[in-house]
């Protein structure tokens, strides 16, 4: 079933006027932002197909800003998002590309806060709903619909066997799991989406195993950057 | 989901006597694991955002940042006062509700998606005016929007519910199919009849087109929501007074399925064919063309450690541009 639950049909609450242009962009926003884990300093945006066609009437440049501000798809600052941006000391570029795209609703997303830096590739495909294919140059497939664990690790034998050991020892249930790596014995990205809530005993313990580099927690519900916890 | 026609909820709630309403929400209930006094809480919530949303579309400024609309809400609530419909009372106030929706959402006000942002206008216009005419609970109508939403969940797996995959008869089509529904449900009809007011309102919108101008969600799509409304409650009114639908309505969702899947693009939300491509379309496009983004750029800064500015769908030799 494309479509899984009533609230796929009646909702998001959202700032019009597109739920594919501005709900699902202030959503791919904040998933970049969570990435990240906080406030970015420089964000860059490259919009592909319908996106980089018509988001200046749709206000889609407004919703991915105001996702990066942490807004929910119907935060009644969206509209003003430009002036929020600045006040945050955020500096926002937008670039448009014909290339082809994996969907024609596509943006890439690549923000800086001091050292660190993240990229993300996504997609909105209607409605509202997103689908992120890309994190820091891995593959993921990730629709931010449930609490999503975003683990960059090692790729070394019996990291993933000690990372979902630790999960199902906390009783959370992983739907869904996708593992990518750079190279042979290079770095990994792994990205689960829960049925829980990852709690903060959890992610310590995460963070504590070997060859794990670092956790970010994606969660549209909850909206909780990964510093804080 | 127990169910995934029409047929079957049709079915299932004859034999449990149930309404349609409460075999969603026992669904949603199931399927999410989340407690149903939530469940119902998160509905009641999107209400008043509809609410919220036809007050400030009768009281504020609509104006669409395009400035191409805005205000006919207003309009046409002034003209209700003023005296005699041609439509009827009942049937202008559902779309003067649903303009004031669709406007507010042109002016990216907070609307709620029902099923999409183009076709948010219908259920508040049916719903809010039909609560007012007839003094019903906010409880009563939540439970309508339930049926809403198992109506269009049908239609969205086995048909769509977006313009950019099947034409405009998918969005406000369906919008209005659901209303039609919900609409019999809420003045006490049976399952059964609830289905046909799906079928005979789906039918009278096969065929039609999506084609904004300036690819906004404005022209059309406005007008198209008040016209919906009416409808819907033209449609409610044929199933409550027995009509049925000849074509039984899980057909007439595949003959939607078959219709979408057939349009050209130009006339699925691209802007590139139908109202959007009359000369005054194309007017009304060139004189909003306003200074593109830059092009993107190859990709030769290194920025960050952890950043790769390559990725694995689009090419690094990213030279191309629309700007």
């Amino acid at each position: 079933m494309r479509f899984k639950d009533v609230f796929s049909i009646i909702g998001p609450s959202m700032t019009g006027p597109s739920s594919s242009h501005t709900a699902g962009a202030a959503r791919l926003g904040r998933i970049a932002r969570q990435w990240l884990g906080c406030t970015p300093d420089r964000a860059r945006l490259t919009l592909y197909g319908s996106f980089a066609d018509t988001y200046q009437g749709h206000g889609t440049d407004l919703a991915l800003i105001g996702g990066l501000l942490d807004y929910v798809t119907d935060d009644p600052r969206i509209p003003d998002a430009e002036q929020y941006a600045e006040e945050a000391g955020m500096e926002v570029e937008f670039y448009t590309s014909g290339l082809p795209a994996p969907h024609p609703n596509t943006v890439k997303i690549e923000l800086w806060h001091g050292e660190r830096a993240c990229s993300l590739i996504g997609a909105s495909i209607g409605g509202g709903s997103v689908s992120v294919h890309a994190m820091n140059d891995f593959r993921v497939q990730i629709s931010g619909e449930f609490p999503t664990l975003v683990l960059r690790h090692a790729d070394k034998a019996g990291v993933l066997a000690s990372v979902t050991s630790t999960i199902s020892s906390s009783g959370v249930n992983i739907g869904y799991m996708q593992v990518d790596r750079k190279a042979r014995d290079g770095e990994a990205l792994t990205a689960m989406e829960m049925d829980g809530v990852p709690n903060p005993d959890m992610l310590k313990r995460l963070r504590s195993l070997d060859h794990v580099l670092d956790i970010r927690v994606i969660d549209l519900k909850r909206g909780v950057d990964s510093d804080a916890l | 989901m127990r169910f995934k026609h029409l047929h079957e909820l049709n079915t299932i709630c004859t034999a449990e006597s149930k309404t349609i309403a409460q075999l969603m929400i026992e669904e949603q209930v199931q399927e999410t694991n989340t407690p149903e006094a939530d469940v119902v809480q998160q509905m009641s919530e999107y209400y008043q955002v509809m609410k919220e949303a036809v007050r400030k579309g009768l009281m504020e400024d609509t104006t669409s940042r395009s400035g191409l609309t805005g205000g006919d809400g207003k309009k046409m609530a002034e003209y209700i006062r003023k005296g005699e419909t041609c439509s009827g009372d009942a049937s202008a106030l559902a779309m003067a509700y649903a303009l004031c929706v669709s406007e507010v959402n042109a002016s990216m006000g907070r609307i709620v998606a029902t099923p999409t942002a183009g076709s948010c206008g219908i259920i508040p216009g049916v719903f809010i005016s039909s609560q007012e005419r007839f003094g019903w609970t906010d409880e009563h109508l939540v439970n309508g929007l339930f049926c809403a939403g198992a109506i269009g969940y049908v239609i969205a797996n086995n048909s769509f519910i977006s313009g950019a995959e099947g034409g405009c008869q998918a969005e406000v089509g369906s919008a209005i199919g659901m209303a039609a529904g919900a609409m019999v449900e809420l003045r006490g009809g049976t399952p059964e009849q609830v289905v046909h007011a799906v079928g005979l309102a789906l039918k009278n919108t096969l065929g039609l087109i999506c084609d904004p101008v300036a690819g906004l969600v404005e022209i059309p799509c406005i007008v198209r929501n008040g016209l919906g409304a009416v409808t819907a409650l033209a449609a409610a009114d044929m199933a409550l007074a027995g009509v049925r639908s000849a074509i039984p309505s899980d057909e007439v969702i595949d003959v939607m399925l078959e219709v979408g899947s057939a349009m050209p693009s130009r006339h699925r939300e691209t802007a590139q064919g139908g109202l959007a491509q009359t000369p005054t379309g194309r007017k009304m496009m060139q004189k909003l063309a306003k200074p593109k983004a830059k092009r993107a750029e190859p990709d030769t800064e290194t920025q960050g450690s952890n950043t790769t500015d390559a990725n694995t769908t689009v090419s690094e030799a990213d030279t191309d541009s629309q700007g």
